[in-house]
């Protein structure tokens, strides 16, 4: 039923997104020349309608996959084990929250989730852009819908990835999810990284409807510039989830592993973070138009390969999602986007001809170019890395791998680099800064860096380690940079309105967010990059064998192996143990444990069958400002095993019940042999064993604890990596404060909102010279200059808006809302 | 025009260091004829029921990861990844000592059995 049902409707959300596509196309703007002057109503309104049904199309693919996206969070709420997707992927006892999670473990339900966001993604970009950018939004839509309509298309058509495929008969009980994966992290990892590639969709379509139309200022990027700061937040929090599971889950207590599938996800953030600066170029000085363009092909093309990568089986990953049949079409999609966007981008190379140069090296968008450049380097090192296995394939006909030593070895200087432009950035004003104003920004960020980096040197001995100090140096530049840039904005305004310093910092905050909240940004990634050379350089990693009682020492505290532990319970065994860890006064227990779970869905096998299912590790973590105690355990059952395959020969005595079988298991072989002339007892008879063989198996478990195994534990003790989380939620935050849209004075009735939009902008540079002039980052002839210059710029725009006869005055253009 | 030349530096740089600093990918069953000594990146499929655990590490046997050929003998000490078990396919850096393949501390990397795999893989 729901199956059917189901498919019906995805079925629809196919030929809703199908029809966005045509409807779009037959409504481009075509008004412009010859149409216009026939006959302007009748073809516009036509076109106008055309428009609003392939808007119209799209909501309707968002509620149809809204609703197939609810049929299966209910299938899988109920166990409803007759379509397949619950059955592998869910079973009864799997825990409430883990069903309802449990759909985008899979295949077929993640391609859904990708086609969901993508419809949710479209209807808001749509809705927004309403009656706005009449040229650019049909093409954008056909884009959108076109990309809506492969992936469902994908899930209809390419064979076994139908999320409404079902079973016959009906199964009583489903797989149930791996237990590794039973992690609230892993649980919103996936969904995070899925929304991030998706909403990166967005700003491609505007871009290539912006190419298609000729429509090349910055109008598209007014647009799109909130979803691609959507999307880039989204995917980097994804990354951090994936790291901090790896870190508090695997049990091997690392948080990267520049493993193919994590690269494949952080390519197309470093270079939609390149996106997110150069396109402030192209809005503020319309150059790089080009640029831009490549670089939104580059991180769609890029999210789509992750996704591509993530299923295709072609390179050796950790994350082994088995080959499937839907590779080959994701590749076919990204070759048919490289191919057009670059045969467009080269027809069009005419009309992205930038209007400026820029005007001096010491400027804020020359420090954009050097950071859009390190980015990509970055990445195209990565890709270089991850895909070695299939170039080296080409060349030598071998598969080599590069592992983690190469990529650090190029990744490192890059960020070392990249950490110090996130400090000078922020610091210089844009078009130019002179001489005097840059030393008198540079000089307190330069001054105190240098003294920390003398201070880590004699004090911490950093120099054994030049990378990691050239990078706290460097970072610690940009944190005191960043941190008289927000000192300096707040005095700036309480010279100005007077009230307390912290009011004043909140209120410049606000006024200005989209300036501030990326400064958090940089902020939040500065010392997330201290706590990655801090915690990479200078981590002490052993591994420990110990017998209970004994005691080990590791960098000055003294670790003691107290008791094991052994925790038994219907679907797992854990074997555990108690350590504490001595500083100095200061004492702490972890409880490190290694978790069985028994296989499901099998019965009547051995006891040692029971300890065939999968294997966690239970971390012990002590999480400090300081450093973090971290610790896994290996415990030696060898003991427990061997007893284990013992008790099954003892059972398969008694089963056997043949001459010599010891009194003990006299019910056990005569119930089997009544079993054998009565086949109706032998459910019966299968239970009384199961239930017997887990009493045993328990009861052995349970001899671990006195047993003396020894126990493998590895230790890391980690210094300052609680700081990259931190890191991380700092830019998280930052990025949440750019996103959230300011308050806008209320709007007027305007004609045209385009003109208006290019209004707004002006004025916004007007108020960040004036900001920029207030903080001290733009000496007073600089200001004075530039402010005309801007002004002059607004006039033009004002006089565009009033016709030809050239009304708009100096005076109007004094009107922008003041920055402080 | 001096990024550029930054860039044909550092594309020529990762070109010329990733093929010296690449391990090559075998398979057991061509691990069996290899030059001992090398180290090499072994892809394959851990033997179920071959698992032994001793005082020095771990012991178990792999095979190719698409057959049943043969396999060879393994030795491994260091961390051990929680999805690792028979059955399982590992990758494992390592050379060929007098015809057992013998792993580098922490080198072991287990495929999650995780997400898109179906039961009767596991």
């Amino acid at each position: 039923m729901t199956a059917s049902f189901g498919s019906a409707l995805l079925a629809l959300a196919f030929l809703a997104f199908a029809f966005a596509a045509f409807a779009a196309l037959a409504g481009r703007g075509r008004t412009s020349l010859r149409y216009a002057a026939e006959s302007a109503t009748s073809v516009g309104g036509r076109q106008e309608r055309w428009v609003l049904a392939s808007r119209r199309a799209v909501y309707a693919a968002c509620g149809l996959l809204t609703v197939c996206v609810a049929l299966i969070e209910v299938a899988f709420a109920n166990d409803d084990f007759s379509l397949s997707i619950v059955q592998q992927h869910s079973s009864i006892e799997t825990p409430a929250f883990y069903k309802l999670a449990a759909m985008w473990s899979s295949q077929e339900g993640s391609l859904l989730l990708w086609a969901w966001v993508l419809s949710i993604a479209a209807s808001l970009a749509l809705y927004a852009t309403r009656g706005k950018l009449r040229e650019i939004v049909p093409y954008a839509t056909a884009v959108m819908a076109g990309v809506g309509s492969f992936f469902t298309g994908l899930m209809l058509f390419a064979g076994g990835v139908n999320p409404f495929a079902s079973l016959s008969p009906v199964p009583a009980d489903g797989v149930g999810l791996t237990p590794l994966l039973q992690h609230p992290s892993m649980m919103i990892h996936p969904p995070m990284l899925y929304s991030g590639y998706v909403a990166f969709t967005i700003p491609f379509a505007f871009a290539i409807g912006a190419l298609i139309a000729r429509r090349l200022d910055a109008s598209w990027i007014r647009a799109t510039r909130r979803f691609a700061l959507i999307a880039w937040a989204l995917l980097g929090f994804g990354l951090l989830l994936g790291a901090r599971w790896s870190y508090t889950e695997l049990g091997w207590g690392g948080y990267w592993a520049w493993d193919p599938v994590e690269n494949a996800a952080l390519m197309p953030w470093l270079i939609g973070t390149a996106f997110l600066h150069s396109i402030m170029v192209q809005e503020k000085r319309g150059m790089l138009k080009v640029w831009n363009a490549c670089l939104i092909v580059a991180t769609f093309s890029l999210a789509l390969l992750g996704t591509f990568l993530v299923r295709s089986g072609v390179l050796q990953s950790i994350h082994a999602f088995g080959d499937s049949t839907v590779g080959p079409y994701i590749l076919g999609l990204i070759a048919v986007v490289l191919i057009g966007s670059t045969a467009l981008i080269v027809s069009r190379l005419d009309d992205l001809r930038s209007q400026k140069r820029i005007d001096s090296l010491a400027s804020r968008e020359a420090v954009f170019v050097v950071n859009n450049l390190l980015l990509v380097a970055l990445c195209a090192t990565i890709f270089w890395g991850t895909f070695f296995p299939l170039i080296s394939e080409l060349f030598t006909g071998e598969k080599s791998s590069l592992a983690a030593p190469w990529f650090d070895r190029y990744t490192t200087p890059l960020a070392i680099l990249l950490v110090l432009f996130t400090g000078i950035g922020p610091l210089l004003a844009w078009r130019r800064v002179s001489w005097t104003t840059a030393k008198r920004v540079f000089l307190v960020p330069s001054v105190v860096a240098a003294a920390v980096g003398i201070g880590l040197v004699l004090f911490a001995g950093a120099a054994s380690e030049p990378w990691a100090l050239a990078l706290f140096v460097f970072a610690t530049f940009a944190l005191v940079g960043l941190g008289q840039e927000f000192w300096r904005g707040a005095a700036a305004r309480r010279s100005l309105r007077g009230g307390s310093l912290p009011a004043a910092l909140a209120a410049t905050v606000s006024r200005n967010r989209r300036r501030y909240g990326g400064y958090i940004v940089h902020i939040g990634i500065a010392v997330l990059l201290i706590g990655i050379a801090a915690s990479s350089s200078f981590q002490t990693n052993r591994d420990l064998r110990l017998a209970p009682g004994e005691s080990a020492e590791i960098d000055g505290r003294t670790v003691t192996y107290e008791r094991p532990t052994v925790a038994v319970d219907a679907q797992k065994f854990s074997f555990g143990a108690v350590l504490s860890v001595r500083q100095g006064g200061r004492s702490f227990l972890l409880r490190p444990a290694r978790r069985y779970y028994r296989p499901t869905g099998q019965q009547g096998g051995t006891i040692a069958s029971f300890f065939d299912g999968e294997a966690t590790s239970e971390v012990g973590l002590k999480a400090g400002l300081g450093s973090d105690f971290w610790t896994s355990l290996a415990p030696d059952i060898a003991v427990v095993q061997r007893r284990v395959r013992a008790a099954d020969r003892g059972f398969s005595t008694c089963v056997g019940g043949g001459p010599g079988t010891p009194p003990q298991c006299r019910a056990v072989s005569q119930l089997m042999s009544a079993a054998a002339v009565n086949p109706q007892l032998r459910p019966v008879a299968l239970a009384q064993i199961e239930r017997l063989q887990t009493a045993t198996a328990e009861k052995i478990a349970r001899s671990y604890l006195t047993d003396g195994s020894v126990a493998t534990f590895r230790v890391i003790v980690d210094p300052l990596v609680t700081w990259m989380w931190i890191g991380g939620l700092i830019a998280l935050s930052g990025a949440l404060i750019g996103i959230w849209p300011a308050r806008r004075p209320r709007r007027r009735l305007v004609a045209d909102t385009e003109l208006e939009a290019l209004k707004e902008a002006k004025y916004r540079e007007i108020r960040d010279a004036e900001l920029d002039h207030a903080a001290g980052k733009l000496s007073d002839e600089d200001f004075a200059l530039l402010d005309a210059e801007l002004r002059e710029e607004a006039v033009e725009i004002l006089n565009r808006g009033n016709g030809a006869n050239g009304n708009g005055t100096r005076e109007e253009a004094e009107q922008p809302a003041r920055p402080l | 025009m001096v990024a550029l030349g930054v860039a044909v530096m550092l594309a020529a740089a990762l070109v010329y260091t990733s093929f010296s600093a690449s391990t090559e990918a075998k398979e057991p069953s061509q691990l069996l004829s290899a030059t001992p000594g090398t180290t090499y990146d072994m892809t394959g499929k851990v033997v179920k029921g071959s698992i032994r655990r001793g005082d020095e590490g771990l012991r178990f046997r792999v095979t190719d990861r698409d057959g049943d050929g043969e396999s060879i003998p393994v030795t491994y000490s260091g961390t051990v990844p929680d999805p690792f078990r028979g059955g399982r396919e590992i990758v494992l850096t390592g050379a060929v000592e007098s015809g057992v393949f013998v792993g580098q501390p922490d080198t072991l990397v287990t495929k999650c059995p995780s997400k898109f795999t179906t039961a009767n893989d596991s």
